[in-house]
């Protein structure tokens, strides 16, 4: 493919970012819980469904994690999630068909979902 | 495409490479396939870090950790325990030298802390094999810019605003260099840049070379541009076989994409590249023997004028520019000349690499701003001198550089207090000297380096270099008289004032700083027949002190011409006769009895 243009190499930078932005630290990170606690309550698949969740949403700037067990076992699988300048929000009991509507409205629309909070950090 | 959540970068620079990170690199693929993580993680191969010595070096994002000296034996608890449970592990973090600290990140190692980098911002961040990872970098948009809203006067003229100059030892103004060549009559004009990197111990260029090909080509690009030229060659050392292939792909990419070649981005400007290798003589570096080079001649220097921006490769106007310094010329393109201008010294501008070596605790390469001091470098991301030993002194500028002590520990680092204190910038190459270092030893060291480069066309060079190495190893074996130095030093001025080439003008440099900062070294060798720092063979004895010997017989029987003797009721001696002096009783006595007078 032959760059004829600004335009044309502007493309493929945006295609291209992809390729590194993980590397940059991201600005909003959301953490998954892996902790032997955390895979035996199916953390694995909520992981999965936030990535895919991300890439159906184009939301490419997000850092996804993974931690250990942070002794809140019987809450698992723990997603916290963390937007610049705000307070860590750790949701609780999450299942991959949570994740659609946790993404949606606290990544995109900026809005707590109150009801999966167990906790919060500043 | 998969939305990798992390990614993990292994270094197959040259050196990680040596220490076997190729198949770290295909124990990672496979452990992580095996642990059914491949959708997520992204298995990625970079340059270099410049920090070879604690390869191999992997290196884990979002979190950004740095994992070093990392084996195949490390691969399944890295993925079990990084990749799949969130938890470093922390056995292979950074470990600052006096082994206190882990540093769970890469940019907080002080040897990464205090770096700007410029002219490495890729290096050991992006895969060099892939031209869309340098884009997402912003690669390629100072060419676009410069030919979609730039005439080539107006790129000239930020490279002379951004003040940068050649970085492959001269200093040389760049742009004032890019006008000489923009302005000479001719029809057809050349750039070249020089990757000959002949000074010992440098790797600050294939570095680059290797880490970030695409750089060079489009600092190259936007030269060829701005000068004129349509036709551009990248003299490369065959022993740099990595960056070599590195190039050939860079470029096949970058024809491929349209942003070299014929109609470069669709206009009329065009320009090829080419690869030349060279046989690795240092004197091939020096740009007249270059040329010569490259046109198939004997690696030879002429005299200049005429310079190569009149009468160049096949007597056509020419530019040639070292590695580092086309680097920087994207970055310039991209973010103004006056930025670069703003970092630095008042005449000295923007970063410079050095590659830090000798008795440091972290060796590698580090990119600082100009006028960084000598103690900045070795005290903070040198982490100080090994073993806690005391300094001595620094050899900056590479064989051609000179010797400087303690009081210039606080000299900020530009071009100008180099050569006023009798060192030059050169490439970069930083040597750190402790105090078992011999300063006569040192300015032999580096002279026979340059004696035995020297190309032999002019006589002060070829003859001048030998006369003083044969004075240097009277010296150092103890049959060295007083008037030597006189006359050593005589010869010394000689050859730089009379040789043909920058390879005689400054192949004096260690001998004259070391006489300069260092002569009561000379003296004692010469008056007392001593080497202060016992460093020289020749002046020292061992001996064995009866007090201390224990009679094990150790020593005697790991001696190498059997030359100690003793028995359990008789403490050891060494016969001075018969000992070759090679330290092995030194090195094996288990009760230190063995000492170096
Ligand atoms: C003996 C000798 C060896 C040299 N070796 C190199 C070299 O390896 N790489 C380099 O870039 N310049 C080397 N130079 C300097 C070149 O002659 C030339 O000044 C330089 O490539 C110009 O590029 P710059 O203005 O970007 O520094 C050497 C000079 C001499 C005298
Ligand atoms: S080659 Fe890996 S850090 Fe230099």
């Amino acid at each position: 493919m032959k760059v004829k243009s600004l335009e044309d190499l502007r493309k493929i930078k945006e295609n291209a970012k992809d390729l590194t932005s993980a590397r940059s630290g991201g600005e909003t990170r959301v953490i998954v819980g892996m902790g032997t606690c955390g895979i035996a309550a199916g953390a694995r698949e909520v992981m999965t469904a936030i990535l895919e969740e991300l890439e159906k949403r184009g939301l490419r700037h997000v850092a996804v994690e993974t931690t250990g067990c942070i002794g809140m076992c019987q809450r698992e699988p723990l997603v916290d999630i963390i937007r610049p300048g705000e307070p860590r929000i750790t949701y609780g009991d999450v299942s991959p068909g949570d994740v659609p509507g946790i993404i949606e409205e606290h990544l995109v629309n900026g809005r707590v979902v109150e009801d999966k909070v167990v906790g919060q950090t500043d | 495409m998969a939305f990798y959540r992390a990614h993990v970068l292994v270094c197959k620079g040259t050196g990680c490479n040596a220490s076997g990170s190729s198949s770290v690199f295909d124990a990672l693929g496979e452990e992580i396939r095996k642990r059914g993580l491949d959708q997520e993680v992204a298995l990625v191969e970079t340059g270099c870090h410049g920090m070879c010595e604690m390869g191999p070096i992997v290196v884990i994002y979002p979190e950004g950790s740095l994992y070093c000296r990392v084996s195949v034996d490390d691969v399944p608890e890295i993925v079990e325990e990084h990749l799949y449970k969130g938890r470093l592990v922390h056995r292979l973090l950074y470990t600052t030298p006096d082994r206190k600290v882990k540093v769970p990140r890469y940019r907080d190692i002080p040897f990464y802390s205090k770096q700007h980098r410029i002219a490495l911002r890729n290096c050991g961040y992006i895969n060099p094999d892939n031209i869309e990872e340098y884009i997402a970098r912003d690669g390629y948009a100072a060419l676009a810019k410069a030919l979609t809203s730039m005439k080539p006067e107006e790129v000239l003229s930020e490279v002379k605003t951004s003040g940068l100059r050649g970085r492959g030892g001269g200093g040389f103004p760049t742009g004032l260099k890019w006008e000489f060549c923009r302005k000479a009559q001719g029809d057809k004009k050349y750039v070249i840049c020089n990757a000959d990197e002949g000074d010992p111990g440098a790797f600050m260029d294939r570095s680059i070379l290797e880490g970030d090909p695409h750089a060079i080509i489009e600092g190259m690009t936007l030269g060829a541009y701005a000068m004129g030229a349509d036709e551009g060659y990248i003299y490369c050392r065959a022993e740099y076989p990595l960056a070599i292939k590195r190039l050939v792909g860079a470029i096949t990419h970058a024809e491929e994409f349209g942003l070299i070649g014929d109609n470069v981005m669709d206009t009329d400007f065009s320009f090829h590249l080419h690869i030349k290798e060279g046989a690795g003589a240092f004197v091939c570096g020096e740009e007249t023997a270059l040329l010569a080079s490259i046109e198939g001649e004997r690696g030879m220097p002429r005299p200049r004028p005429p310079f190569p921006a009149n009468k160049g490769l096949w007597g056509k106007p020419s530019n040639i520019n070292n590695v580092e310094t086309w680097a920087n010329v994207p970055n310039i393109i991209r973010n103004g000349g006056s930025w670069y201008a703003s970092i630095g010294t008042e005449k000295s501008k923007g970063t410079k690499v050095f590659a830090l070596t000798g008795k440091v605790n972290n060796t590698g390469l580090v990119e600082v701003p100009m006028g960084t001091t000598i103690r900045d470098i070795v005290f903070d991301m040198g982490g100080g001198i090994l073993k806690d030993r005391k300094f001595k002194a620094v050899q900056i500028g590479g064989p051609s550089g000179g010797c400087l002590t303690e009081e210039h520990l606080d000299l900020p680092v530009d071009y100008e207090s180099l050569t006023a204190a009798g060192a030059i910038m050169g490439s970069g190459g930083l040597v750190v000297m402790d105090e078992d270092t011999c300063m006569v030893d040192v300015a032999k060291f580096f002279l026979e380096f340059t004696q035995r480069e020297s190309c032999g066309k002019c006589v002060p060079c070829r003859e001048g270099t030998k006369q003083m190495l044969l004075i240097l190893e009277k010296i150092t074996s103890g049959k060295g008289r007083m008037e030597d130095l006189k006359i050593l030093e005589d010869l010394a001025i000689m050859v730089k004032e009379m040789s043909l080439c920058g390879l005689g003008q400054t192949a004096p440099n260690p001998v004259l700083t070391t006489l300069r900062y260092f002569r009561d070294e000379y003296e004692t060798h010469i008056r007392d027949k001593k080497c202060p720092a016992k460093a020289c063979s020749a002046l020292i004895s061992y001996l064995i002190d009866p007090e201390k010997c224990k009679k094990c017989g150790l020593c005697a029987r790991n001696c190498p011409v059997k030359c100690i003797s003793g028995d359990r009721n008789t403490p050891y001696e060494i016969d001075q006769e018969k000992c070759i002096k090679c330290g092995t009783c030194l090195e094996v006595c288990p009760f230190q009895a063995v000492f170096k007078e």
